[in-house]
């Protein structure tokens, strides 16, 4: 019967109830899709490195395998690595961020082809000149672009020789050289990617580099991508926080403003229930079920806003972000929701409880 | 067969508002017998409700003794008098009071589940509606019914617990002559046919001609 009420309550003023509800879950919405589009690009990210067939990363010292930072190794510890037992190609590379996730990587395409296999092209061909740009598929599609066209990169325009299939890598590819040139990393590279005869041996070689280069960070393929998590981007967790946190102060200020209006507004329905014989407990409760109802419903409100969210960012950005839904976050987020809006419900409710049932009656 | 329910004592009640004190009640006695229909009247601010109110647990006296089915109200906390309005006491208003959310029957119902009585109510009740003449418009919102089937759903709910006193302050004060006459025929039906204890505020003579017994109040005490 108390739920009854509760229902009832909340559909009498729907528009005030639907409003909450959605506050809640745009909130909720937040957290899931923040979420949601680090661990899609993370993925998206070791998906792409897994794609190009290396057995070892190598990254400068003083790096990390998710940043791209310093371009801190030379050209010459190509020959040094092609050297090493076990090792059939070697490719080095220049990584370049240009704002943003994204990134352009400066390779040498012969290199680069005889360690992953080459580029699949759906479009145009391999760099003929010095200013050209491979695209992937993606980025094509989002920026409605062909080979022929001419992109601005580094504040330059590059002629687009051709459009490759995603997955390897990158999204953006131009020649090393020019990159280097360019971005003032003449002779360095960024990272150097291994094949071996045998994939079984990685782990042996992988030992015995890093007793030669200790200062170098090296890592086996598997390795290499199962540092991409969330705690392992420098910053991602405490920015996660930072939203939890304001989605909590926020929950806390809606459900605040919404339940003191609710109690105000049901001065004398209180009064009431308290002449039937109604405890100031259970008033409370009354108007904790009702706030808990709410966050429910924004919490659900807030799960169907996040596909909604990855659903769009498929459509019209699929180049830039990747949202993954994220199910054993819900409850995390639900956590956040009623966390908020409980708070939010303390101070209405106690002005609830206290409140003096014959000057609630004579309310008008 | 001599039953007293209510015996009260030289009842005071003081309010204080600020640095002022009102004297509600100055000494009220009175003494009102099991199945009795009382009728308190008296002019505007002599303390009516006040008393009610002391009766029905939703304030506690300053001085003097209250019992009521012989438990003192005097020093009574405020957990055992919630326990007082929930079990022993129904209130109805001037102003009917029902959640305007619910239908007529939920309205019932929440004063069943706030006494925490579960399952529908039982045949018996289902007879005091029909004598109420609401039983067609239990699923019915208060905004959908007259002043006087609310009214009368306020008395039905009021009485689903069986208290042992009704307390009603002005029922027919918002309602028409035939309305009233109604709601006060029913009244004096109730406590007939169910021996209910009913005391009941009135400024209206007429109204107070229906009850067995009439007391009057005058500056916080009875003066009759
Ligand atoms: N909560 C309160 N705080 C302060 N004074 C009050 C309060 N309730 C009643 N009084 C005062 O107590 C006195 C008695 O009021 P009460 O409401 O009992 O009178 P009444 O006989 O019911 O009057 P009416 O016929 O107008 O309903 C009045 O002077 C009133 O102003
Ligand atoms: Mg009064």
């Amino acid at each position: 019967m108390i739920n009854k009420l509760v229902i009832e309550n909340l559909k009498h003023r729907p528009l005030r109830t639907a409003l909450t509800a959605f506050t809640i879950g745009m909130q909720v919405m937040m957290i899931l899709t923040l979420v949601g589009i680090s661990r899609g690009l993370l993925a998206d990210s070791a998906r792409r490195a897994q794609g190009v067939g290396a057995d070892i990363w190598v990254r400068p010292p003083g790096s990390s395998a998710i940043s791209f930072s310093s371009a801190g190794m030379p050209q010459g510890i190509l020959r040094y690595f092609s050297k090493q037992p076990h090792v059939v190609h070697v490719a080095g590379m220049v990584v370049h961020p240009i704002g943003g996730v994204n990134t352009v990587t400066g390779v040498d395409l012969e290199e680069f082809n005889r360690l992953s296999g080459g580029f699949r092209y759906l479009d145009g061909g391999p760099f003929q000149g010095r200013e050209e740009v491979l695209v992937d598929e993606f980025y094509a599609e989002q920026n409605k672009k062909k080979a022929g066209d001419v992109i601005q990169l580094l504040n330059r325009p590059w002629k687009i020789a051709g459009v490759v299939e995603a997955g390897k890598l990158g999204r953006l590819f131009v020649p090393r050289d020019t990159l280097q040139e360019l971005t003032g990393n003449t002779g360095k590279l960024s990272q150097v990617l291994l094949k071996l005869d045998d994939s079984k041996l990685t782990d042996q070689v992988v030992a015995s580099l890093k007793k030669e280069l200790p200062d170098y960070q090296i890592y086996s393929i598997a390795e290499f991508t199962s540092l991409f998590t969330v705690s392992n981007v420098p910053g991602l967790s405490a920015f996660i926080g930072v939203i939890i946190a304001l989605s909590i102060v926020l929950g806390f200020v809606v459900v605040s403003l919404t339940m003191y209006a609710a109690v105000l507004e049901r001065t004398r329905e209180i009064g009431v229930l308290k002449s039937l014989g109604a405890s100031p407990g259970y008033v409370v409760n009354l108007l904790l079920r009702e706030t808990s109802l709410l966050a429910v419903i924004g919490w659900i409100t807030g799960i169907l806003l996040a596909f909604g969210s990855r659903w769009a960012i498929r459509t019209f950005v699929p180049a830039y972000l990747t949202q993954q839904i994220v199910p054993d976050w819900w409850p995390i987020a639900f956590g956040v929701a009623l966390t908020g809006a409980l708070l939010g419900a303390l101070y209405p409710g106690v002005k609830a409880a206290r409140q003096d049932a014959i000057e609630a009656l004579s309310h008008e | 067969m001599s039953d007293t329910i209510i015996a009260i004592r030289d009842l005071r009640k003081i309010y204080r508002v600020g640095d002022v004190e009102v004297a509600a009640l100055r000494g009220v006695n009175l003494d009102v017998q099991r199945g009795e229909f009382l009728a308190v009247v008296g002019p505007s601010g002599s303390g009516k409700s006040t008393l009610f109110h002391i009766l029905g647990g939703l304030t506690p006296p300053t001085s003097g003794n209250v019992y009521i089915d012989g438990r003192d109200l005097m020093g009574m906390s405020e957990a055992e008098r919630t326990n007082l309005r929930k079990t022993t006491v129904g209130f109805v208003f001037q102003k009917y009071n029902l959640l305007p959310t619910l239908t007529a029957a939920d309205n019932i119902e929440i004063a069943r589940s706030i006494a925490r009585k579960n399952g529908k109510w039982d045949a018996q009740f289902d007879e005091i509606l029909k004598m109420l003449g609401i039983k067609a418009r239990l699923h019915h919102k208060p905004r959908a019914m007259s002043g006087g089937e609310q009214q009368r759903v306020a008395i039905a709910r009021a009485i689903v617990n069986e208290p042992a006193i009704l307390l009603a302050d002005e029922p027919t004060g918002n309602l028409d002559t035939e309305n009233s006459n109604t709601v006060l025929s029913l009244l004096r039906d109730l406590n007939k046919r169910l021996n209910q204890t009913i005391l009941m505020i009135t400024h209206n003579p007429e109204a107070a001609a229906f009850a067995d017994r009439i007391v009057q109040m005058r500056d916080g005490r009875i003066v009759s």
